[in-house]
């Protein structure tokens, strides 16, 4: 099987051999031969982006709606470092991903030649592993090794960056074959022993809860199933993260929502509370500890994950298990049922009522109106439109994302596509069309801010280019509501660059980019608009006028506990709830 | 070697609200020798805020192409732990061994020191040298550099003992560090 061929051919070929179907990617003089390879060929899709950041939040979504890797082809310099807010985004929510990037000639590396720069040196801290590939008969074996490294373990980017000697070299095309790294071997199985004894706790808990994150959906469908038949057969109480949702069914009987700053009010109490914290694929990350001396005082806690150095990293843990989730979930599910172990009853119904009565605060209600459409109600009536269709969602970063997060109910795994770790703003529309190609029957909305979707707001022409209908939702506030709320909370109100001023008209700018543009700001009117996007075959930009005052509570404010969140009926001024100390905090 | 002074204490940080005991570890690290390792390995401790007191590489088998980084660091215990899980992270390397966690090792240092000086002092240097079994590389009418090899610890009471003679510079070449015993890392 193996063939001579150019350093340009095999890296075609190696993407058809993995089993790339669409690579986003931007041409330049670094990676001509590489495009040249491309234009002689019908297996794989180009997507020309306008941006390479868009590339790389493309090859994001594409990533997470398919749990496939998700691949970017880039030039050298600008390319490569306009893809590093993509790569350190795919990094913080271990997201797979190979970029190949161009190189200026191997004998130019390090003369400042035109478009060059240290693409290894730039991207070693945003990529699980980088490669710079100097002679041809490294190419094959690194380029199959890039995609085994990202999609392995706990997933993530990778980088090859190819000087345009070596695409041009030529030499013998090893196909993949079952590699054997010589150093990256995760733990995949978790210790029986160690799950034997997380069941013990498990089964004489009082107050158990699942706090379930990322891991579970980058573990696969069977990670989910798995999860839902545990939460059953034991009756505990799940919640999950922002990069968890869908795992666990918004409408199954366990479901406490999401956990965390902007979590439900039974979620946070429930994890102070709790004697028993099951921590499942999730990493105790800031958003979601609060005060960390005050996180979860009575509990013995259990933390299953694939990457060792995420235990004990901000939350000292009981019990570890590291390996993959699906794989320890099945051994939790199959033990529990043949070792006949059974949850403490007795004490769990006392627990689920104390549940139901942090649940009766109704921490995600909102005052009504009838005048302004507020962004909560937008994006229920948005969910309650698509409901019983393949829904995928993809936000941008602030306001918008979280009211996504708390008022759009998913039920299953890799329907929901938003920036965790590094909250980049610009990323929901890229990731859409990233999404919207792996799923060509599904429909695609990328709930926005009106500031967020400016940033990458160039990628309407790729949606266009590619007839993906992706419907952009922005939630237009004229703030950047986020940043507008912690102005509010921490710097007496002085709202200072946060207005969004000199706004496009989003409808006229959709038609510009030969797609359908709406405007709603009538309550009333609101249904009939949403069906009309859901129902156009063209993508579509929806300018929703919202309340322009509205705060994203429940909140916890930085610096507190889970059991001090700010409610939405809260009568406090919020402007008082921060201490000096919290101020401090991001 | 640029050791970074930890952050103010806020309420995310991990060592929040405990009394965290600072100790010294002497890590091994077997890599590949490959371009980047290196620095892949000091990346991840600026980057993350981890102090570097010592580090030490050369290849050790040329035929497997591996090289041994020796790093001495300082940290809370669960400090020095994430650290380890940190380098195992990182794909070129094969194995992290923190040494200070085992039964035994031994660390040894190279130093040479450049002292200058006449009459009284140079015989002083000479006998003080003889006690501290170093060796005499350079020598000119008015100076020596004498070749120490040992702890640390030896090395550091050695300068001080040459500085009111007339310590001109030290160079060092950090710590080299194996267990004891007849198992390998």
């Amino acid at each position: 099987m193996s063939k001579t061929m150019t350093g340009a051919e095999m890296v075609v070929q190696a993407l058809q051999d993995q089993g790339v179907t669409h690579l986003f990617g931007y041409p330049g003089g670094a990676v001509l031969p590489i495009y040249d390879a491309l234009f002689h060929q019908t297996k794989i899709q180009h997507v020309l982006v306008r941006h390479e950041q868009g590339a790389a939040h493309a090859a994001e979504g594409y990533a997470r709606s398919s749990g496939k890797v998700g691949c970017l082809l880039v030039t050298s310099g600008p390319g490569a470092t306009n893809a590093v807010t993509g790569l350190t985004d795919a990094l913080m929510d271990s997201i797979p991903v190979v970029c190949i990037t161009g190189q200026v000639p191997t004998h130019l590396i390090g003369s400042d030649a035109f478009q060059e720069c240290d693409t290894v040196g730039i991207t070693r801290h945003c990529t699980k592993h980088n490669y710079l590939v100097r002679k041809i008969e490294d190419l094959p074996r690194i380029l199959h090794e890039a995609f085994y490294i990202a999609r392995s373990g706990r997933p993530g980017p990778v980088v090859i960056d190819i000087p345009k000697d070596v695409q041009f070299a030529s030499g013998i095309y090893q196909p993949p074959k079952n590699i054997q790294h010589k150093t990256y071997h995760p733990q995949i199985k978790g210790d029986l022993a160690k799950i034997k004894q997380a069941l013990a706790m498990m089964a004489k808990a009082k107050k158990p809860i699942f706090y379930t994150g990322g891991g579970v959906i980058n573990a696969g469908p069977a990670a989910s199933t798995l999860l839902r038949e545990l939460a059953a057969q034991t009756g505990f109480p799940v919640t999950s993260t922002l990069m968890g949702l869908g795992a666990y069914p918004a409408t199954g009987r366990n479901w406490l929502g999401m956990l965390g700053m902007h979590g439900s009010y039974e979620a946070n109490n429930a994890m102070h509370d709790c004697d028993l914290m099951i921590a499942v694929g999730a990493r105790f990350d800031d958003r979601i500890t609060g005060r960390l001396d005050a996180f979860a005082p009575y509990s013995k806690k259990i933390h299953i994950d694939i990457d060792p150095s995420s235990i004990n990293k901000n939350v000292a843990v009981d019990l570890a298990i590291v390996g993959d989730c699906a794989h320890v979930l099945e051994d939790m599910v199959r033990l529990w049922r043949s070792e006949s172990l059974s949850a403490d009853k007795k004490s769990l119904a006392d627990w689920w009522s104390q549940i139901d009565r942090w649940r009766a605060r109704k921490s995600f209600a909102y005052r009504k109106s009838d005048k302004t459409i507020k962004p909560q109600y937008a994006v229920e009536r948005l969910y309650e439109l698509t409901k019983g269709r393949k829904t995928l969602i993809t936000t941008e970063v602030g306001q918008h994302q979280m009211w996504a997060a708390q008022h759009f109910h998913f039920e299953e795994p890799n329907r929901w596509m938003t920036s965790g770790g590094l909250g980049t703003m610009g990323y929901g529309l890229p990731a859409a069309i990233g999404a919207q190609l792996a799923n060509r029957d599904a429909l695609v909305v990328d709930i926005a801010g009106e500031a967020s979707i400016l940033m990458n707001i160039q990628e309407l022409s790729t949606a266009k280019q590619y007839r993906c209908p992706v419907k952009i939702f922005i939630l237009n506030n004229e703030y950047m509501g986020m940043v507008r709320q912690w102005q509010e909370l921490l710097h007496g109100g002085r709202y200072s660059s946060s207005y969004s001023e000199a706004l496009p008209d989003f409808v006229k700018l959709a038609e510009a980019y030969g797609l359908k543009g709406m405007r709603c700001s009538n309550p009333a009117d609101l249904d009939a608009a949403i069906q009309e996007m859901i129902d156009s075959p063209e993508g579509v930009v929806f300018d929703c006028i919202v309340d322009k005052a509205e705060n994203c509570l429940p909140m916890i404010p930085s610096g507190k506990a889970h059991n001090e969140m700010i409610l939405p009926d809260a009568d406090e001024d919020i402007g008082n709830v921060i201490d000096d100390k919290g101020k401090m905090l991001v | 070697m640029n050791a970074q002074t930890p952050a103010a204490l806020s309420p995310y940080s991990s060592s929040a609200g405990k009394a965290s005991r600072t100790e010294t570890h002497t890590l091994s690290v077997l890599v590949d020798n490959e371009p980047g390792v290196l620095a892949r390995v000091v990346g991840l401790f600026s980057g993350r805020g981890y102090n570097i007191e010592s580090l030490t590489v050369a290849e050790v088998a040329h035929a497997q192409a591996l090289s041994r980084i020796t790093i001495v660091t300082t940290g809370a215990p669960e400090t020095i732990e994430q650290i380890s899980h940190q380098l195992e992270r990182i794909v070129p390397i094969h194995k992290v061994t923190d040494l200070s966690l085992l039964d035994g090792f031994l660390q040894r240092e190279l130093a040479m020191i450049k002292v200058r000086g006449k009459g009284e002092a140079r015989t002083e240097a000479l006998r003080l040298g003889e006690a501290f079994r170093a060796r005499v590389i350079d020598a000119t009418t008015e100076s020596f550099i004498f070749e120490l090899t040992g702890a640390p610890k030896k090395i550091d009471d050695f300068v001080e003992l040459m500085r009111p003679i007339g310590l001109v510079e030290v160079a060092r070449t950090g710590v080299a560090a194996i267990t004891r015993g007849p198992q390998g890392m």
